[in-house]
């Protein structure tokens, strides 16, 4: 930090000053405006944070913010960890991190995917995580297939960078391949939906196997997965040495969670922390931002799922407690859960047939047209208060996206 | 209807399936059942023969590269179109509206030969039409007043062979005014996605095609409060 040049040590005092200022005025965590004051005063301020320390960029569409939690965790024998634990993942945030944290020789930062080829120019990342892709918001993200693309591009102008990638994901191998060198991970891949063709050439790719086994192949051209290194299979993690651990004792449920973990283990094993001391490290962590914590609130348990996308609900679903379990699902369509709810009709909500269902959130006219035509039976609600109120006291399993779970966290206490 | 169901063929979801499309086939599915009529849908892959026998034809929404695949697969496979010239109903989505027109723009603004069953051209706009749009229908169709949401950044010129769809109320559409074409009975819009789900009023219109004959109401209480709903926002705000 004291070798920082005098406008850059001023732009980051400048720039924590006003993440105080807005976290006193109960403004969120003050990470974006403290670090979009200080990019204000030096453009180049996040070059120069990032200088001198490892850094790792975690992308993908779903499990961002958890993996790098769990990276962080089981990096901490390292020592301090500077990270954007509250999900500020463009620039601004990544700023705030890293001046937060001037002693921290290593960085964990959660990046949008959109911003990877930027941040990894800026920072020349040492290693970058890659776990998937899929559609997402489309009214506001960018298309996949070009996202790729322009990874393919970043990732091939930053040798220095060794990247460990999800290789059960066809596009996001694609988007790794130019790298220099590569750790590839068979992390699983649920959601094929977006995987149907080959990114080389557009020719039909051939799955394997079932949900188990996520091998792929171009039927017209070369492109297929490369022999992973690490490889996941239940919740069996086999480690490039051959020794095999179990994530067994991972606390974060469901398969997405054993996926973001297995990527984790590969990170720090980049770094030497090696799978049996870092699986302890993982097991610690027990929610994330609020996701999957379990709110007591007048004798029902309630967890709390968010579910952004698709492939998001997917991953929900998976962790639902058994049927006739009741659940209760909220979707909103402010600017940060995109405006369209087109993406209703991709996801398959038969799965909740059976079960008590309870619909609430701003678009909950979208969600109940989406169920009938599912045929699956649903009680519409004004709010949560009154689904929560509705069931009987016990477990109630909350699927909400963004500003809707945002909403219910609120309102059921904060609990990170 | 030459056989006693409905034969629906959805286009290579593999290629044009973004914004949901599904919604479409599962909607045309339901609103038919609902009245007795069965039907049969197939999901086209896109390294499958287009059969030439389907009675509804639908192409969804896809990504710049993704729909020039789709174009020039179609091109070569030719079942399409030949269910087209034997009077088939296509209705196309975003994408695939372009797809059906005489060319459409690239990921470089390159032209790009479509299929030929629309008189239109689609070219590359300036700026991304994103949002909810509103119009009232060509009254020949006899569709109630359209909601939907669009987003990309075409612009659609139609030619002297077709009609526009709908005229807009909100939102951008082709860019002149109006929103979407149609020609007999094929049929394209922006409104992406699950345009039949927010109107009950369109997605009957291709089953009446498909049945020639009227339809009897049915129950949709959700989607029409669902298509109510959506109005009021759009045209209250």
């Amino acid at each position: 930090m004291s070798d920082l040049p005098l406008r850059s040590q001023l732009a980051v005092a400048l720039g924590r000053t006003a993440a105080k200022m807005s976290r006193l005025a109960g403004k969120g965590d003050g990470s974006v405006i403290g670090g979009r004051i200080g990019l204000r005063l030096d453009p180049e301020l996040l070059t120069k944070l990032a200088r001198d320390r490892k850094l790792v960029l975690v992308s993908a569409t779903n499990g961002k913010t958890t993996t790098t939690r769990l990276i962080t965790s089981a990096m901490t024998p390292l020592g301090e960890i500077a990270t954007n634990a509250f999900g500020a993942n463009m620039p601004t945030g990544h700023v705030s991190a890293l001046a937060s944290a001037p002693a921290a020789r290593y960085g964990v930062l959660e990046c949008d995917e959109k911003y990877v080829p930027m941040v990894l120019a800026e920072t020349g990342a040492n290693v970058v995580a890659l776990m998937n892709l899929s559609r997402d918001q489309m009214d506001r993200a960018a298309e996949i297939w070009l996202l790729a693309g322009k990874w393919r591009r970043a990732l091939e102008a930053s040798p220095q960078s060794h990247v460990i990638a999800n290789c059960d994901d066809p596009l996001v191998t694609w988007g790794a391949s130019t790298a220099k060198s590569v750790t590839w991970v068979a992390a699983g891949q649920h959601w094929r939906e977006d995987s149907w063709c080959c990114p080389e050439c557009g020719g039909p790719l051939d799955r394997q196997g079932g949900e188990e086994d996520s091998d792929w192949r171009c039927r017209q051209c070369h492109f297929a997965r490369p022999r992973p290194d690490w490889s996941l299979r239940g919740d069996q993690v086999t480690a490039p040495d051959g020794r095999v651990f179990s994530l067994s004792q991972l606390s974060l449920p469901g398969r997405a969670n054993r996926s973001n973990a297995v990527v984790a283990l590969a990170v720090v094993a980049q770094f030497g922390v090696p799978p049996e001391q870092a699986l302890p490290l993982l097991s610690q962590v027990t929610s994330v931002a609020g996701r999957y914590t379990t709110v007591e609130y007048q004798g029902r348990s309630l967890r709390l799922l968010l579910s952004k996308n698709p492939a998001g609900w997917l991953e929900a679903f998976d962790v639902l407690q058994p049927a006739p379990g009741p659940v209760a699902l909220s979707v909103n369509a402010q600017g940060p859960d995109g405006r369209d709810t087109s993406w209703l009709w991709d996801v398959d909500y038969r799965i909740l047939r059976g079960r008590p269902v309870w619909v609430t959130g701003e678009r909950r006219i979208d969600l109940a047209a989406r169920l009938e035509a599912a045929e699956v039976s649903f009680t519409v609600v004004d709010d949560i208060e009154q689904a929560v109120m509705a069931v009987p006291p016990g477990h109630l399993d909350v699927i909400a996206n963004y500003t809707a779970f945002q909403n219910i966290r609120t309102r059921y206490g904060r609990v990170v | 209807m030459s056989s006693d169901r409905i034969k629906i063929v959805w286009i290579y979801p593999d290629l044009l399936s973004t914004y949901g499309d599904q919604g479409n086939t599962i909607v045309l599915e339901r609103r038919a059942a609902l009245r007795g009529i069965p039907t049969e849908t197939v999901s086209l892959r896109s390294d499958e023969p287009v059969p030439a026998d389907g009675h509804i034809y639908l192409l969804g929404g896809g990504e710049d590269r993704p729909q020039i695949l789709a174009a020039q697969r179609l091109r070569n496979d030719g079942g399409l179109i030949q269910a087209a010239r034997q009077g088939a109903i296509i209705f196309g989505v975003c994408a695939g509206y372009q797809i059906l027109g005489h060319e459409f723009g690239g990921e470089e603004g390159q032209l790009v030969p479509g299929l030929g069953l629309l008189d239109i051209s689609s070219a590359r706009g300036e700026r991304r039409a994103v949002g909810e749009i509103v119009g009232d229908v060509s009254a020949e169709l006899q569709v109630p007043r359209i909601t939907g949401f669009e987003n990309h950044q075409g612009v659609t010129r139609l030619g002297q062979n077709v009609r526009p769809f709908a005229q807009v109320l909100s939102g951008i559409g082709n860019g002149d005014g109006y929103e979407g074409a149609y020609n007999g009975r094929v049929l394209g819009t922006y409104m992406h996605g699950p345009a039949l789900v927010r109107n009950p009023g369109l997605a009957d219109l291709l089953l009446r095609w498909a049945v020639g004959h009227d339809l009897q109401p049915i129950d949709d209480s959700w989607a029409g409060r669902l298509r109510e709903e959506r109005l009021n926002a759009v045209l209250t705000s």
